[in-house]
């Protein structure tokens, strides 16, 4: 097997005197989509955030395609990277977050082109036509122009996808992206992601949604007290789950 | 809907059947009459008049006098000193609390206590004492010195010769400015919501352009009510500099109305002057505020010539 996308390694993180993460593996492979599931409180988000380095992992080990996030090894320790190096690894994962975050004052075409002029330094001239064509693979062309709070959020969020792909990155990761929806809007969200997975984008999915992890996934992840409880293949896991844990979870939003 | 009869204060109105309905649908609506309202506009327009009437009858506000001052050559160049210290006083001053603001935001320890100090001492001294401190240097130093810390010194010059009056005026205001500045501008920074670093930091955006680019604009929006507050109170704060016998605009006009004894008419020249450029300040403030404002909510608040053009071609309620 080639390398995997993502290789997550005993990773453990507390809060204080929260424990959020005790110890999580997970191995994730080009081209695939992981949906995670599980409660909240289970640490689905803040796993996510783990692979970015938006959080530090208190122990353990985060690698995408075989590189180290966020530290380095130097002789006898882990030092951590500098924050442009940090911002440097990002640029090539994309991240979704559950409320879009996109930047209010500018315009919805400059939220797109933003990151590939100052994060990459690539002329403009060359990443507006690039974040044009984004915008159309989103159904957004006519509203360039607009200012995101002028969007209804499931069009926020299909921005939001478009500014996470203009860096044109090796994997995409998103938290939730359609919970802060309503739900006749949380439809053309998917649609956007199910085309994107169609293409063999490497995905990695926290989300509530089970239909979307029935349809698309190639593994779904059960988390719980921050544990992976179970995964699989989502006939096998939402079907015929292996754990009491599981069972009662998916029963209780099935 | 019940076809019940209906009544709240006013009539018993029978809508049992299209009839009664249709009926009231024709009705003009009008509004609900305020005899209060109309009473307390009719007692403040009485009290205006007569304001009006006494600054035009009141042969005490000597008006010939005020109109023989109020573009006066001297009075002209105080004028300008004035403008000049406010806008040195404001770009100083909101640079240095820029960088300030930006120190007690830091997550090192020390600058974020150096911030803090600079903003507890600057608004404990008071502007006045800090003014004739600066103006008293060259008592306490009487040169000043460049060079290695320690070390070697490179260049040495009289320090009244650095700071003379017109410098000390404008280091005290900007020292003072800072520290007000600081606590604005962070004020405006910790008010813009974290998901928009966060977006800015997953997507690899450099920590300078995040700031420069989506937080300070973004910041703006409530910076600047607060900023323009400063400016203009620093506008009319600068007369502070008299204790310097520095010719401000109301420096100017005490040692006018102290030769010819027209107290009165000059102090009206030094407000009339405060009033207008006050007033300019404040429009430029509605424009600057309204430039920020693109992103902020779902349509901009149409400027005060197109509310008027669009109640002129009465379509006001629409426009708004």
């Amino acid at each position: 097997m080639n390398t995997p996308m993502v290789e997550i390694v005993d990773v453990h993180k507390s809060y204080g005197a929260t424990s959020v993460l005790k110890g999580v593996d997970l191995v994730v492979n080009p081209g695939e989509v992981t949906v995670l599931i599980g409660p909240s409180g289970a640490g689905k988000s803040t796993l996510l955030r783990m692979i970015n380095h938006l959080e530090k992992a208190d122990r353990g080990l985060v690698l995408v395609a075989g590189e180290l996030i966020g530290y380095r090894r130097a002789g006898k320790h882990l030092r951590e990277l500098r924050e442009r190096e940090v911002l440097r690894q990002r640029t090539g994962i994309g991240f979704v977050f559950q409320d879009f975050n996109l930047f209010a004052n500018l315009t919805v075409l400059d939220n797109v082109a933003e990151a590939p002029r100052s994060a990459q330094g690539r002329p403009a001239k060359e990443v507006y036509p690039l974040a044009r064509e984004l915008l159309e693979r989103v159904g957004l062309a006519d509203k360039a122009d607009a200012h995101p709070r002028q969007l209804s959020g499931g069009q926020q969020q299909r921005v939001a996808i478009a500014r996470a792909l203009a860096l044109e990155p090796k994997l995409l990761l998103f938290d939730e992206p359609t919970s802060a929806l309503d739900p006749e809007l949380v439809g053309e969200v998917l649609d956007v992601m199910k085309s994107l997975a169609a293409t063999g984008t490497t995905m990695i999915v926290v989300t509530h949604e089970m239909g979307f992890a029935r349809e698309v996934a190639d593994q779904v992840v059960f988390m719980a007290d921050g544990r992976v409880v179970e995964q699989g293949p989502p006939q096998q896991l939402l079907r015929t789950p292996a754990h009491e844990r599981t069972r009662a979870f998916l029963n209780k939003i099935l | 809907m019940t076809s019940a009869s209906f009544h709240a204060t006013g009539d018993v109105v029978d809508t049992s059947g299209r009839r009664g309905a249709h009926e009231l649908l024709a009705l003009r609506r009008v509004p609900a009459p305020r005899p209060g309202r109309w009473l307390a506009s009719a007692f403040l327009l009485v009290l205006l008049a007569q304001f009006l009437h006494g600054l035009v009858t009141n042969p005490g506000w000597e008006w010939p006098v005020f109109r023989e001052f109020f573009v006066e050559g001297s009075i002209m160049r105080a004028l300008g000193l004035t403008l000049e210290l406010t806008a040195y006083g404001t770009a100083l001053g909101f640079s240095l609390g820029l960088v300030i603001a930006l120190m007690r935001l830091s997550g090192s320890w020390l600058p974020a206590s150096v911030g803090w100090l600079y903003v507890w001492v600057f608004r404990s001294v008071p502007l006045i004492v800090q003014l004739l401190f600066w103006f008293n240097l060259a008592y306490l130093y009487d040169r000043l010195s460049f060079g290695v810390p320690f070390g070697p010194e490179l260049v040495s010059v009289p320090t009244m010769r650095l700071v003379g009056p017109m410098g000390a005026a404008v280091l005290g205001l900007a020292l003072h400015q800072a520290a007000y500045a600081a606590e604005i501008i962070r004020s405006g920074i910790i008010s813009v919501d974290r998901g928009q670093v966060l977006a800015a930091a997953a997507l690899g955006i450099p920590r300078r352009r995040q700031l420069s680019r989506i937080v300070l604009p973004q910041a703006m929006r409530s910076i600047l009510p607060n900023a323009f507050n400063e400016l203009i109170s620093l506008l009319k704060g600068t007369s502070i500099v008299s204790v310097m016998a520095l010719g401000d605009l109301f420096y100017q006009t005490q040692v006018i109305y102290g030769r010819n004894g027209r107290v009165v008419a000059l102090v009206m020249v030094a407000t009339i002057w405060y009033v207008i450029l006050t007033g300019l300040l404040s429009v430029l403030q509605y424009y600057v505020e309204r430039r920020f404002a693109r992103g902020g909510s779902r349509a901009l608040p149409p400027t005060p010539r197109q509310r008027l053009r669009a109640a002129l071609s009465g379509t006001g309620k629409a426009a708004r």
